[in-house]
């Protein structure tokens, strides 16, 4: 086990569910969720926002060296997508056989990210697929 | 306040490289010795030490930096603060040690950069450098560096036609400066076959797009201009020192096809320093990717955005050419042990300002500019340098 799952734990409303923040003093949204916004700084009002998990891929790259934690996966396509309300975010794409370009349409799923070991915990997270 | 002008006197570097006889003392002890003697002054004429690092403890489960380099170096209980800002960690400190001799507090200052990469397996070096980006949303993903320099790759190649070639062609014209280098990590030119052809890393970064895991130190002496030719007779002065941050995560920024922290830095840094970009003709910019060198190019200034790959097939980056872009190989040809190359990158610029580079000298270099970049562009410092006479 390498990780406490405390770590895993207390993001999960993000990681399980794309819950992120909206600035209610600028309107700006946030994913993942942040405590103060850029813009507004200590002005900030920020509450707790639900993102669709819908976006486009704005770029993406597959990753054949990976770290230790992920040799299991590799390779393995990483992107950072635009989600539909905004924000851009990064994460997983998986390959479902359709093609995967920049500007492709992608929606969130809920996956097993990795396995700790035979004692450790299965960390879950959103990826995301081509529609 | 009055700021006073600050010089470099001293500068010194251990020979980069997988450095398997020396460790973190050794290697400090190469680069600030050779600094001492540049500026012919002794240990105990220091009043203070910046020491950049990363992640010495990760590689070698020492921390403390700063104060070991007094200690190894044999300075008598002064200050010695530790600056860790990722891979520009080296160039902050640079920029901390400039701001104590501009400030008047103190006179003679010591900044030194050093890292020991190779004492552990490049996998937990990979995830010990992945420090520099966002550890929950990027590299809990399995988001390595090269897959965020990749990323950008990506989208500069789609925005701007940029090409595989144009990304070989950096690699194989900092391999050819670091063929002059005495103290570069590789001696091997390379051709845009060899790096179009070596091993796929994160497309479209292959192995050869990528600065090497590194040993190394670096150092430099700080003294206030007014009284800098007591230590050395070509003293080089610090135009301008300058530096912006952005957000950790490259998602969240404004554009994955530049560093906005570097543009911030570089206006400041031109506007401090009385220049314009086009009058430099010899720069150290941060290629820890190939593609980070074209960005570096656009975002300093020197071309035009999505211009620059093409000048470095044409050749107009190499030595002597319209600019000279990493005469001492850079990252890539050099060696990268990340809290040392924001140190180094000034080294390689005072000695081609003194003239003194050797077969790797650029003709006529008056004014040289750093560029050190932390993680995927979450810190950027810009130095500007200029002969005082």
């Amino acid at each position: 086990m390498e990780k406490p799952s405390a770590s895993l734990w207390r993001k999960i409303g993000a990681r399980y569910n794309i819950i992120g923040s909206e600035c209610k003093t600028c309107g700006a949204k946030h994913f993942p969720p942040r405590i103060v916004c850029r813009k507004c700084g200590r002005e900030t009002k920020m509450v707790d926002k639900k993102f669709t998990g819908n976006g486009e891929v704005v770029s993406f790259t597959k990753i054949m060296v990976p770290p230790d934690m992920f040799k299991d996966e590799a390779p393995y396509i990483v992107g950072i997508i635009a989600l539909d309300e905004g924000p851009k975010v990064e994460g997983h794409i998986i390959d479902n056989g359709k093609a995967i370009e920049i500007g492709t349409k992608v929606r969130a799923v809920f996956r097993t990210m990795y396995v700790d070991g035979d004692e450790g915990p299965i960390y879950y997270h959103y990826k995301f697929e081509p529609v | 306040m009055t700021m006073r002008d600050v010089a470099v006197v001293g500068v010194g570097l251990s020979k980069f490289g997988e450095r398997w006889d020396s460790g973190l003392k050794e290697l400090m002890a190469e680069a600030g010795v050779a600094a001492l003697e540049d500026a012919s002054i002794t240990s105990n004429d220091v009043e203070m030490i910046f020491g950049g690092t990363m992640a010495s403890g990760s590689f070698t489960g020492q921390e403390h930096i700063a104060a070991l380099m007094s200690d190894q170096l044999g300075f008598k209980n002064i200050p010695a603060v530790r600056i860790e800002n990722a891979c520009a960690s080296g160039g902050s400190a640079l920029r901390l040690g400039y701001m104590a001799v501009a400030s008047g507090i103190h006179d003679i200052v010591v900044v030194g950069g050093v890292e020991k990469m190779t004492d552990v397996p490049s996998a937990e070096a990979g995830t010990a450098l992945g420090g520099a980006g966002d550890q929950e949303w990027e590299l809990f993903q399995g988001i390595t560096f090269p897959g965020l320099y990749a990323m950008m790759a990506k989208r500069h190649m789609h925005e701007y036609k940029t090409t595989e070639e144009m990304l070989a062609g950096v690699a194989v014209k900092n391999h050819a400066n670091a063929y002059l280098n005495k103290y570069a990590q590789f001696h091997k030119k390379l051709t845009i076959e060899e790096v179009l052809n070596s091993k796929m890393v994160s497309d479209p970064l292959k192995l050869f797009d990528c600065s090497p895991i590194s040993d190394g130190a670096a150092a430099l002496v700080l003294a206030p201009l007014e009284v800098a030719k007591k230590y050395n007779d070509t003293p080089i002065k610090i135009l301008a020192s300058e530096q912006a941050s952005d957000t950790l995560r490259l998602a969240e920024r404004e554009s994955l096809t530049g560093i906005k922290a570097t543009s911030l830095a570089a206006e400041k840094a031109y506007k401090r320093a009385k220049v314009k970009a086009n009058d430099i003709k010899l720069a150290e910019v941060h290629d820890c990717f190939t593609i980070a060198e074209i960005m570096a190019m656009e975002d300093l200034g020197f071309y035009e955005k999505g211009k620059a790959g093409k000048a470095v097939l044409d050749g107009e980056t190499a030595l002597n050419g319209k600019i000279s872009i990493n005469t001492s190989g850079g990252l890539k040809g050099c060696g990268h042990p990340v809290g040392a190359t924001g140190v180094k990158q000034a080294v390689e610029v005072v000695w081609q300002l003194r003239g003194e580079a050797g077969n790797r000298q650029v003709n006529g270099a008056e004014i040289g500019l750093t560029h050190n970049v932390g993680g995927s562009g979450a810190t950027a410092v810009v130095h500007i340098f200029g002969r005082s006479n």
